[in-house]
């Protein structure tokens, strides 16, 4: 006799026929994350280290974009100033979807050291943030880290719907 | 000295308060002790009333009136020598006598001394723009003015510098609060999704040493990550975050905590 399990939790019990389709748009969607260059502080040097040969974000497919349209996630790397604020809301809004954010370092987490009247107190207060990394800066591996989570939150999404509209208004 | 206050609850309360601080001055000299700066003095004295001159960690510090200023300056770089500005800007005394103190600081590469110019202002009183005969005068009085509120009149471009140009208040004034005030607190939430938001978004978290650790909103406790929203628990086993999930991903090596290899010499 045949020797079979059907494993009822995984795919939420689905058929992997049905889920195939899913998993190959979210295996090219997690591995070609190209990132907007959007460093705004010294975040934004470990976030060019980790881009660089030492670090090599080319493994994870995720190759820096100077632009927006281009760009699939937007990695916030440094002190967002209230003045900044309106333009990365442009920004974001000017990224096709689906679209993720990874806020990098306590200033966008938080506002972090800057508890003054020109820093926005977390980036999330502007735009919808899927991860926020912990550090002053955040290593290089932190960062990568953190993509490789992205991927696995992105692999976790169902690919054929619309991305739920994740915004703030 | 700064008196001892106990420093038991800093991360509650601010151990320094005092925003009108004033650091002890230095031992002031006489000018004639310096034949350089006695003759630069004696130079701007006989065409400008000086009210006030002295020597102060080898600089000379001169207090003229303020309508001067243009003409003391150009007399200094086209006579004295000295042809450039490094800095200048303006002092709050708002809360002492109702005025602004003015500084330019002059820098002689020839003769390598550096003089001081300063003079009060009232409150509200513009000054006269320097920028024709110094370029650098040009972002610092606009500075000034975003910063302190004082107007350089000539100036061929008066507008703020630093902050946005919608912005209201002047932030390096005593009486500007660190953490900003209403405008401030909602500058860019009323400026990208309306007043009507601020309800929806809420205020700014001001408190740094805030820790919530029932909090999933925000952040997530490090070993006990959680996704957004979900209650905490006190009884919560620790999650541990891999990499992949356990099936593996198409064409993609599984990462092995296991048998992955720690690089623990620093010179290899």
């Amino acid at each position: 006799m045949a020797q079979h399990k059907v494993n009822y939790t995984q795919d939420g019990g689905l058929p992997v026929a049905l889920t195939s389709i899913d998993k190959i748009v979210n295996w090219g969607r997690s591995n070609s994350l190209w990132a907007l260059t959007y460093g705004l502080a010294c975040c934004g040097i470990e976030m060019m280290a980790s881009g660089a040969s030492r670090f090599d974000f080319d493994r994870y497919g995720t190759i820096f974009r100077a632009s927006p349209r281009q760009a699939d996630v937007m990695i916030v790397a440094g002190t967002l100033t209230k003045k900044h604020a309106e333009f990365i809301k442009r920004l974001y809004d000017q990224m096709t979807e689906p679209r993720w954010v990874i806020s990098m370092g306590s200033c966008a987490n938080t506002g972090g050291m800057f508890n003054t009247y020109a820093t926005v107190q977390g980036a999330d207060r502007i735009i919808p943030v899927d991860l926020y990394l912990p550090g002053c800066a955040p290593r290089p591996e932190t960062l990568q880290y953190g993509v490789m989570l992205l991927q696995k939150k992105i692999r976790a999404n169902k690919a054929g719907n619309a991305q739920k509209a994740k915004r703030l208004m | 000295m700064r008196a001892y206050k106990p420093k038991d609850d800093v991360q509650a309360k601010a151990y320094y308060t005092d925003r009108y601080y004033v650091a002890p001055q230095v031992p002031k000299q006489d000018v004639d002790c310096d034949e350089v700066f006695a003759a630069d003095l004696e130079a701007i004295k006989a065409k400008f009333e000086v009210k006030d001159a002295y020597i102060q960690v080898e600089q000379m510090v001169i207090y003229i009136n303020p309508h001067d200023i243009y003409g003391v300056l150009e007399l200094m770089r086209d006579e004295l020598e000295y042809t450039q500005l490094s800095e200048m800007s303006a002092i709050d005394w708002l809360a002492k006598d109702n005025t602004f103190e003015i500084f330019y600081q002059m820098l002689s590469m020839t003769k390598r001394k550096r003089i001081r110019v300063k003079y009060f202002i009232e409150n509200g009183q513009a000054v006269d723009s320097v920028e024709k005969l110094f370029r650098s005068a040009d972002w610092s009085e606009r500075e000034m003015y975003d910063m302190f509120g004082i107007e350089a009149n000539g100036h061929p471009f008066m507008k703020r510098i630093l902050m946005p140009y919608d912005w209201q208040g002047h932030p390096l004034l005593k009486t500007y609060p660190l953490e900003g005030d209403e405008f401030a607190a909602w500058y860019e939430v009323d400026k990208i999704y309306g007043k009507e938001a601020r309800d929806i978004i809420g205020p700014e978290l001001r408190d740094t040493a805030r820790v919530d650790r029932y909090d999933s909103e925000r952040f997530a406790r490090l070993g006990f990550e959680v996704p957004k929203g979900t209650e905490i628990t006190d009884d919560m086993e620790p999650t541990v975050q891999e990499y992949q999930e356990d099936g593996g991903v198409f064409l993609i090596r599984k990462v092995d905590k296991e048998s992955s290899k720690v690089i623990d010499d620093p010179q290899r």
